[in-house]
């Protein structure tokens, strides 16, 4: 009888110590690839050396709903970095939760499109006009007028799939100044102008999905020109000796991922940790080395390499032709001006 | 003894058969038989539950997801409740804007009212955030509470946000349906024909419906000489030829779109030949791939096994005695094989007909690589609105509708054909 108590200790003993070693760490999720393996060199190794607490790693693709089953399920990811769709989807319906924003020195040490009360802002992306330097020695295009130029430049060209975006650049083409176009899209002439425009080049116009198309798509000669996310475009030049050039000039739309906390996290504290590590000026200027996103932090900007700055967005020379994605407009009116971009596209 | 046997339901006569134990024969030979079944079935519980669980139970969630809709009557119960009182016409009265000031103020504390904007903005464009502005404010808002609505957002003063609202606020719905077939309800609550640049579900269901029949065309044609090579060349040379048919089969169905892609597209291996060769000229390059003509190509190649396979089981039991009869009987060798030979591959043609349409008409994965805009497929939308739009409601009513279509066709195809007629090998 005393052996087999002694053996339900030890059985007991070795249940304990298994539980114990599934006690989770803290989780940070991000987009994976090259993106995720410069963020642990410069922000998750760091921090656990710094902190001592210990970190896992996860990646996903981004989906509100992805959030949600990870919100609903036991607590397995805290800190994620999600698109400004999640954000203010997620924030709204509480999937994410307000950050403490006293911890990470107040609103206004960032840009103002990098706060918001669930999310502090990681990168600064846009999408940009690319196309190929070899292509264009001379007379390259330079801004999305000659995107929508089909005399001068015949070819097909490249927009992302969907409205968004599309009907910006298509004003652009038009004329628009930047700081109007959300104007002119708030009325129902402004559509019908875009649309027009982008009507005007249709037979010229193919779509890609996914980020690493347009490089694809420049590298094979199948489009002239193409709406890109500029990382994708600095990173072909790095990697495989592509001559791929950025319309800065042109105008460009910039969007901000945001670092979020999940409504179920149980270690809020060591969450606003790790942001705080990671929203620090002196740890954001390590990024753009390693791939061209602008940091949002206001004093970052100028502690970035100078090697680098001209491929960043938030470069001083690029951000005022840059027109910030308006995120409310977008998500009240996706649905219906997506309905019209397919049936258009779809014809 | 044999009477005993059939005596059938009558009582047991005293001289019944026994067995050793004293049970009638009768019984216990039925016992018996209960029990074979019991095992019989009880070995089939498995796959019985795996069925259920991974088939039956997910798709009639799915079909009930189409004409689900909680959010209001979940979110907004007072506003709901009250709504039932207004008979549709004007501004509703003070009362529902309170219990909708209640309401939100609880939907803001709950953070649930980003669910209901959602719900609202699929009806009436803006109503995300109009709804968000209000949430926020409602636990600030005072008496009178219409004219406080009001002033914060003219919607508010619009009779028709309110049937809307009303409309919406029963747990099920037929609008996602209606959406998934073009339509949508004006002003005034009737149900009409959305505008004609929006216009795009009934366009896709037919277009996914022609490109279905076309490549289930395509396959039979190429497939049945193949086949018929196959079955018929000498051992050697038919096995090779399966081995080309096999061998593209075993490869990732990724592989094969994407060495299409390399294939077709302007810079690809087919024009660079055709400039070479002087057929055309440099700047005249086809496009062939990023269009429709990207997905009809692709999707025959990959689908092309699945019509061969059958058709060259079928063939293989064709005893070859009947073409020699017909032809003995003074038959030419077309009027052999026509009259003959074909009307017996006919369960094959049918297996592969019926098992390339319906793969094709649920495709998804190669129309988003080679179609372009012109070669999407229903399937497309339905993964667009699951993973991009969030609009679960409208992509379970477009994949119900789909669901339906197949079986309708499927019974159609039993009626005049007969599935019994079906030969998988």
């Amino acid at each position: 009888m005393s052996v087999n108590l002694f053996r339900l200790a030890a059985l007991a003993g070795c249940v304990a110590m298994a539980t114990a070693a599934q006690a989770r760490d803290l989780t940070v999720v991000s987009w994976g690839g090259a993106y995720q393996d410069a963020q642990r060199e410069i922000y998750f190794q760091p921090f656990t050396a710094a902190t001592g607490i210990a970190l896992t790693e996860d990646s996903w693709n981004g989906g509100i709903g992805a959030l949600r089953a990870k919100a609903e399920g036991p607590a397995s990811w805290d800190v994620i970095q999600v698109e400004s769709d999640e954000l203010v989807l997620g924030c709204e319906e509480g999937t994410i939760v307000p950050l403490d924003w006293e911890a990470l020195g107040g609103e206004d040490q960032f840009l103002p499109a990098a706060v918001h009360e669930c999310g502090v802002g990681a990168i600064v992306w846009a999408t940009v006009l690319a196309y190929d330097g070899d292509k264009y020695p001379d007379n390259a295009p330079s801004s999305w007028a000659d995107f929508f130029d089909t005399e001068t430049y015949p070819g097909p060209r490249a927009l992302r799939s969907g409205a968004r975006q599309a009907l910006e650049f298509a004003l652009m083409g038009d004329g628009v100044p930047p700081d109007q176009i959300y104007d002119v899209l708030a009325t129902d002439e402004g559509i019908e102008r875009a649309f027009a425009k982008l009507d005007s080049i249709r037979d010229s116009l193919i779509f890609w999905e996914a980020g690493a198309q347009p490089p694809q798509l420049l590298a094979s000669g199948e489009v002239v020109m193409t709406s890109a996310y500029n990382g994708r475009i600095t990173a072909a030049n790095q990697d495989e000796g592509r001559n791929f050039q950025i319309a800065w000039d042109a105008g460009f739309v910039y969007q901000i991922d945001s670092w979020v906390v999940l409504g179920n996290s149980d270690k809020p504290d060591e969450a606003m940790q790790l942001i705080a590590y990671m929203s620090d000026p002196e740890n954001q200027k390590l990024l753009p080395p390693f791939i061209p996103y602008g940091p949002t932090h206001k004093d970052a900007a100028a502690k970035v390499d100078p090697a680098v700055l001209p491929n960043v967005p938030t470069a001083p020379e690029n951000i005022d032709h840059g027109l910030f994605f308006d995120r409310d407009f977008w998500v009240d009116r996706v649905e219906d001006l997506n309905a019209r971009f397919n049936a258009w596209a779809a014809q | 003894m044999a009477r005993a046997m059939t005596d059938g339901g009558h009582p047991a006569p005293a001289s019944t058969m026994m067995t050793a134990e004293g049970v009638p024969l009768k019984v216990s030979l039925r016992r018996a038989e209960r029990r074979r079944r019991l095992t019989a079935f009880l070995l089939a519980v498995p796959v019985l539950v795996f069925i259920l669980v991974t088939f039956v139970v997910p798709i009639a969630d799915m079909a009930l997801n189409s004409v689900r809709n909680p959010e209001i009557a979940t979110h907004l119960p007072e506003t709901a409740a009250a709504l039932q009182e207004w008979d549709g016409e004007g501004v509703p009265g003070e009362p529902v804007f309170a219990a909708l000031a209640k309401d939100l103020a609880a939907a803001a504390e709950a953070r649930t009212s980003g669910l209901v904007g959602a719900r609202l903005n699929y009806e009436i464009s803006g109503m995300r955030s109009t709804i968000q502005r209000a949430a926020r404010r409602a636990d600030r808002l005072e008496a009178p509470f219409r004219e406080a609505f009001i002033e914060l957002d003219d919607i508010w003063g619009d009779p028709v946000t309110w049937r809307v609202i009303k409309r919406e606020s029963h747990p099920y719905t037929p609008s996602f349906f209606l959406a998934a077939l073009d339509r949508t309800y004006d002003d005034e609550g009737n149900i009409v024909k959305v505008a004609s640049n929006q216009e795009i579900y009934v366009p896709l269901f037919m277009r996914t419906l022609w490109i279905s029949l076309a490549i289930t065309a395509l396959t039979l044609l190429l497939g049945f000489p193949i086949a018929y090579l196959m079955a018929h060349l000498p051992m050697r040379t038919g096995n090779l030829l399966m081995i080309l048919v096999l061998l593209p089969f075993w490869t990732s169905l990724l592989v094969r779109t994407t060495s299409w892609i390399v294939l077709l597209q302007q810079q690809g291996v087919i024009n660079d030949i055709l400039v070479w060769v002087g057929v055309i000229g440099d700047d005249g390059r086809l496009t062939m791939v990023h269009n429709l003509n990207g997905t009809i190509v692709a999707m025959t190649h990959i689908l092309l096994p699945f019509m061969v396979l059958p058709l060259y089981s079928v063939m293989r039991t064709i005893p070859p005695v009947y073409m020699r009869a017909a032809r003995s009987l003074g038959a030419n060798q077309w009027t052999a094989f026509w009259r003959v030979y074909v009307p017996q591959t006919t369960p094959g043609i049918g297996a592969g007909g019926v098992l390339v349409f319906i793969l094709a008409v649920g495709y998804y994965i190669t129309p988003a690589l080679v179609g372009g805009q012109s070669g999407q497929m229903i399937s497309n939308y339905i993964a667009y609105h699951m993973q991009r739009s969030l609009n679960w409601g409208l992509a379970a009513a477009l994949g119900t509708i789909l669901l339906a279509g197949v079986v309708a066709l499927y019974y159609l195809y039993n009626k005049i054909i007969g599935v019994d007629r079906l030969k998988l090998g």
